[in-house]
């Protein structure tokens, strides 16, 4: 009976020691395969080539990324714009300003907001931002836009990125010893040079993580972005501009235009590049915050 | 003991939420002397130190009753400029806890939130208050390293500085000796002693022997009442509280 048990106790071991590790290989083997896929079109262009034209014609085998990387980075980039400054100060407020009740209520309801479907965020984005942005945004700049534009997708992206932000932010502002802030106070300063010149300056690399953090979710998010950024195959002129995300191409035409030669391999090859770059922006924050918090330690 | 008080306490109680932490506290602190208040854990002895510099204030849920005066002016009063009350006390914490910034901009901290922009003053103020701290000679050749590096005994006696460095009419401690090694805690102390001729030094201490060797006053706290208080004399050699005598015959603490 106890034999029994033993061996119960070493296979339920066993098993999930094999799961664990086996999940985290799933990585591993995805950039390989990744890799073995996307190794036929590297064998006919280079990848400065395909980095940097700006030409993509699939059906005369001309595979340039550049539109597709520079639609993601301004896309991103616009999204970290926005929602940077307005997260910062929400988790300010919640950490330094708020009393614990309203901390208590708006911390939980924030990170509600990153349960919700991206899809959801898309509909509403179709709904409510490209109009407001044909209608209202574009005639007060005297241009014309379809509303489908990377500010509207930079919009979406902004607020889908909120509660990762506001939530790492606050957590590292919550870490700054209360002992440091009544050190400044004492010496007379008033709530915001203690925020200003202690606290902010104490957080510094842990918020710099939360932004990598939320830019990373960003940069890969596709389903809310490919709804309302307006997917054309050129390089933006202006936030107005329509613009085609690298993981909305993959997501559109990925099984649908497998019959061009090397079309597969190029979207395989920009899966690669998104995978790594993500995982690679990951790792950094996760870095800076394991070294925030011993630190604080 | 009749003394010219600095600090006046009426009737001060705190609450935070439903406990009391201080019960109708009334004290004088007298002027240009080291006040030690005394108390096991949890009386309420740093709730009482920090009410004189308004620390309480961002504590949630505390509510607090009754009046505390400082130079004869209600601090507690709607009217008064809190950071004009703090800057007159430099404070000193359990820990040290220096700024995240260099040591030259803990001492220049308090000075610069108060208008002071001139390098060469600011150098002064600086330099002045390293060497009161007895800090100066480590410190002087990497004034720009940042101020965590230093030992947690240094960093004590930066904070000393950064807090003179404001001005202040008085120095609170709270246990301010407790984190720091023999060597350290007697540097502390000696500086203390040096510094009553100018300042009023309210102490919050553990240590029996510390308030022996540095008081001239004492308080003896017991669950948020202020049970005794005299001159160091009195209480150390004739308290009157049943209390007071077995705390510090170290029958219970
Ligand atoms: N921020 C706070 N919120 C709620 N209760 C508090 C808070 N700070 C202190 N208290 C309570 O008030 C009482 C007095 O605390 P205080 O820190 O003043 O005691 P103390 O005499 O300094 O103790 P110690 O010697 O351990 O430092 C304690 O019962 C403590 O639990
Ligand atoms: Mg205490």
């Amino acid at each position: 009976m106890r034999s029994f048990r033993k061996i119960k106790e070493a296979v339920a071991t066993r098993l999930m020691a094999f799961l664990t590790v086996s999940s985290s290989l799933i990585v591993f083997f995805m950039i390989t395969g990744l890799y073995v896929r996307s190794r036929p079109i590297l064998s006919v262009h280079s990848l400065s080539e395909l980095l940097f034209s700006s030409s993509w014609h699939p059906l005369r085998g001309e595979f340039g990324f550049l539109p597709f990387i520079v639609g993601t980075l301004w896309i991103t980039g616009t999204a970290v714009v926005i929602a940077v400054p307005l997260c910062l100060f929400t988790a300010i407020y919640l950490s330094e300003y708020a009393p614990s009740r309203i901390r208590a209520l708006f911390a939980p309801l924030i990170d509600l907001l990153a349960g919700i479907p991206s899809v959801i965020y898309g509909i509403w984005g179709l709904l409510a931002v490209v109009p407001m942005i044909k209608n209202q945004l574009a005639p007060v700049f005297g241009v014309f836009s379809t509303g489908y534009s990377i500010l509207a997708a930079g919009i979406v992206l902004a607020i889908m990125i909120f509660p990762v932000i506001i939530h790492v932010s606050l957590e590292v502002l919550q870490s700054v010893p209360g002992e440091m802030r009544e050190a400044s106070l004492a010496l007379g300063a008033t709530s915001w040079q203690t925020v200003k010149t202690v606290v902010l300056r104490r957080a510094r690399p842990g918020i710099i993580a939360a932004v990598v953090l939320g830019f990373s979710r960003a940069f890969g998010e596709t389903m809310a972005v490919l709804m309302v950024a307006g997917n054309v195959a050129r390089i933006p002129g202006s936030v107005l501009d329509p613009a085609y995300p690298l993981p909305a191409l993959i997501a559109n035409n990925y099984g649908e235009m497998l019959s061009v030669p090397l079309y597969d391999s190029a979207l395989l090859l920009a899966s690669l590049w998104l995978l790594v770059v993500i995982l690679l922006f990951n790792v950094c924050s996760r870095l800076i915050l394991v070294r925030v918090e011993r630190s604080v330690l | 003991m009749s003394f010219k008080p600095h600090i006046r306490v009426e009737n001060l109680n705190v609450y935070y939420g439903k406990e009391q932490a201080l019960k109708n506290i009334t004290v004088n602190i007298p002027d240009r002397k080291i006040t030690a208040i005394i108390g096991p854990s949890g009386c309420g002895k740093s709730t009482l130190l920090k009410s004189f510099n308004r620390l309480l204030d961002p504590v949630d849920h505390v509510r607090i009753s009754g009046r505390v005066f400082v130079d004869q002016e209600d601090i507690y009063d709607s009217k008064v400029d809190v950071t004009r009350i703090r800057k007159k006390m430099g404070l000193l914490s359990q820990r040290p806890y220096p700024l995240p910034m260099s040591i030259y901009d803990n001492v220049a901290y308090g000075p610069r939130l108060h208008g002071i922009r001139n390098k060469k003053t600011l150098n002064e103020i600086v330099e002045r208050n390293l060497k009161i701290s007895s800090i100066w000679n480590e410190v002087k050749d990497r004034l720009n390293t940042p101020a965590s590096r230093l030992s947690i005994g240094q960093q004590q006696r930066l904070c000393l500085a950064r807090g003179l460095a404001v001005e202040p009419e008085i120095i609170l401690g709270d246990e301010p000796t407790s984190a720091l090694d023999p060597k350290s805690s007697q540097r502390i102390e000696q500086r203390f002693i040096e510094l009553k001729s100018e300042y009023t030094i309210v102490l919050v201490t553990h240590i029996l022997r510390q308030a022996k060797r540095l008081a001239d006053y004492v308080l003896f706290m017991y669950l948020g009442e202020l049970v005794e208080h005299g001159s160091a004399e009195e209480i150390f050699s004739n308290p009157k509280q049943e209390m007071t005598k077995e705390y510090i015959g170290g029958t219970f603490s």
